[in-house]
């Protein structure tokens, strides 16, 4: 086995809530902005809550990040692939944080209420009323999704790349099963 | 993990692992984007279906294309505040703004008396819990389905050699809905007043009014004149009578209308606008809403939003009439595609907007 450190119990903790509900909100994002169905009002006004929630974990997570920093990468891992990771790793920290408040911008900018969460608390506009910044930030948080979602799958195949062909310890260090690390040992199933 | 030997199916199947999961991920998205099921109406068909009956007019909106904005103020007389806690209809006053329009996506149609008017309107209290509705002046919806809907304006798109609506198609999607007919056949033979000062428009779907309690009431509504309703005289000559008396009208004195909630009764049909209620439910009177200006929808207050059935304050919800959440998205469709097109001058103009000097003199 090759010694790469473990991140810590929170950054795995944090990693993996947001990773399921930044995949819920791709998908019921694209899947609400395309139907006329009976699932729409309550599909959109998740999709407001969930990403406002992702824009406060996206912000604690930057901080325990520069708090924290990350076990670091293998050394024999080929510089290409060691840039690749650090801007894609960036990328999706900048889209964590600006998607949301793309969102959010959009429906102020729309003249729209924003509700937070049911009817009664309604989120504040960040920007003036303006229909053509509305018609832009639409298109703009549909194309930041569609770069979101394809990160994430590079993402994802980087990873398992990590584990089954590399074998480097990479995904080891993520997932919740982490010899070195007393904490994870006690809910450590397998 | 043990170290394998470094077989080649053995790394076949390794490498089947890696993109295996992203391939899943990649179907799961194209599936919820409905890029899988051509079958399955979305928000681009339904957009399609409509602008296939009026063709692209960058900038207006995609149904109710001509209109004229107007603004005044709601007066809630807290008739219907022991039924919903929504803060409109507390007493009290809250400004509104508002559209006045013709259906149909074509911004320059020549008004006609059998043509569906409708009055849209944002009630604006100070606490932000907005109330947005669009209305319009038929005593049911002809459909009561978002399929159908799409289906209907298929039908119903006029000809393009003729200019009327093909009598074939319309046939065919009556024969096939039959159980349409009784909505159709009401709006028919529905009166037609003389003009959208003396119309009365109607929420057609359902919602539900949510007291301080929880209690939830099934009501529909309707905007009801004060001014006294005139029969309808022809102008064949004018291609925008309508919307000139309506400007004139405002001008030389305000225009009011009373809410009249109607509360469903147990044997109303609650999700489905296509069915009227019946006449002997219970009707409240909320409040009153006055006209005082009106402006063209050129750079007007009315343009810049769209006014969403689902914009709804605490206090009120929306029932399960699937029409309403076609509406929800098809209306933020709308306006995100006008929104970003630059438009032509509207059909009332800001010229035919301005007060004519015989209505100043009649107001003061
Ligand atoms: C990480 C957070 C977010 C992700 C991943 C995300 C993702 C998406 C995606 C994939 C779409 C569909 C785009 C399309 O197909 O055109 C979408 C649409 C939308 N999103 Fe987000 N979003 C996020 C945050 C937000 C927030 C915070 C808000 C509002 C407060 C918001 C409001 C909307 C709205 C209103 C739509 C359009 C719905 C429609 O067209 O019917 N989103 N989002
Ligand atoms: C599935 C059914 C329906 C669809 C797809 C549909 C579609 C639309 C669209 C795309 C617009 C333009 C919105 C904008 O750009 O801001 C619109 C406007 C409007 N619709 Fe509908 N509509 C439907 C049902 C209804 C019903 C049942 C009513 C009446 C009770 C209604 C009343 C109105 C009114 C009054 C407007 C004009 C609002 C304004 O003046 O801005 N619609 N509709």
């Amino acid at each position: 086995m090759k010694n790469v450190k473990s991140f810590t119990l929170p950054s795995r903790i944090l990693h993996w809530v947001m990773a399921v509900m930044i995949l819920a909100m791709l998908l019921i994002g694209v899947f609400m902005a395309s139907t006329v169905g009976s699932g729409y009002y309550r599909l959109v006004a998740l999709h407001r809550s969930v990403g406002i929630a992702i824009l406060v974990l996206a912000m604690l997570r930057l901080g325990n990040r520069l708090h924290t920093p990350p076990p670091s990468l293998p050394e024999d891992l080929p510089p290409v692939m060691k840039i690749g990771a650090h801007a894609s790793h960036i990328l999706l920290y900048v889209l964590m944080i600006v998607l949301p408040l793309v969102g959010w911008g959009m429906l102020s900018a729309g003249g729209y209420p924003i509700p937070l969460w049911g009817q009664s608390v309604l989120l504040p506009p960040i920007l003036p009323h303006d229909p053509v910044l509305w018609a832009e930030l639409r298109s703009v948080h549909t194309l930041l999704a569609f770069l979101l979602f394809g990160l994430v799958l590079a993402h994802v195949a980087a990873a398992l790349f990590h584990g089954l062909i590399r074998r480097d310890g990479v995904l080891r260090s993520m997932l919740l099963r982490e010899r070195l690390d007393p904490i994870s040992q006690e809910s450590h199933g397998d | 993990m043990t170290t394998n030997t470094h077989m080649l199916s053995g790394s076949i199947l390794r490498w089947l692992g890696v993109i295996t999961l992203p391939f899943f991920l990649m179907l799961s998205f194209l599936w919820a984007g409905g890029w899988l099921t051509p079958y399955r109406l979305t928000q681009a068909a339904m957009l399609d279906a409509l602008q296939k009956g009026s063709g692209m007019h960058p900038g207006f909106r995609r149904n109710h294309a001509k209109g004229v904005c107007v603004a005044g103020w709601f007066e809630g007389n807290g008739s219907a505040s022991s039924l919903s806690m929504a803060t409109v209809l507390q007493k009290g006053r809250v400004p509104v703004v508002g559209r006045f329009a013709l259906a149909g996506g074509l911004p320059y149609q020549a008004d006609a008396p059998e043509k569906v008017r409708s009055m849209a309107l944002r009630l604006m209290p100070s606490d932000r819990q907005e109330w947005r509705m669009g209305i319009n002046d038929i005593p049911v919806f002809p459909v009561g389905t978002p399929q159908e809907f799409h289906d209907l304006q298929l039908a119903s798109h006029p000809d393009l050699t003729t200019g009327k609506p093909d009598p074939a198609r319309m046939q065919a999607f009556r024969t096939s809905h039959p159980w349409l007919q009784p909505a159709m056949a009401q709006i028919g033979r529905r009166p037609v007043s003389s003009g959208f000062a003396d119309d009365t428009y109607r929420s057609l779907d359902s919602f539900l009014f949510v007291a301080e309690d929880g209690t939830k009431t099934a009501v529909r509504w309707a905007m009801v004149p004060v001014q006294p309703v005139m029969p309808e005289i022809g102008h064949a000559n004018d291609h925008d009578y309508l919307f000139r008396k309506v400007i004139e009208d405002i001008h030389t004195h305000p225009l009011q209308w009373r809410l009249m909630v109607t509360l469903a009764g147990s044997g109303d049909a609650i999700d489905n606008p296509s069915k009227g209620w019946s006449q002997d439910d219970r009707q409240i009177n909320a409040g009153t809403l006055t006209l005082t200006g009106i402006g063209s929808e050129e750079n007007g207050p009315c343009t810049g939003i769209t006014f969403d059935p689902l914009v709804l304050p605490e206090g009120i919800m929306p029932s399960g009439d699937p029409i309403l959440q076609a509406r929800s998205a098809a209306y933020m469709r709308s306006f995100y595609l006008r929104s970003g097109e630059r438009p032509t001058a509207p059909a009332v103009s800001a010229e035919m907007t301005v007060p004519s000097a015989n209505a100043r003199d009649k107001k003061s």
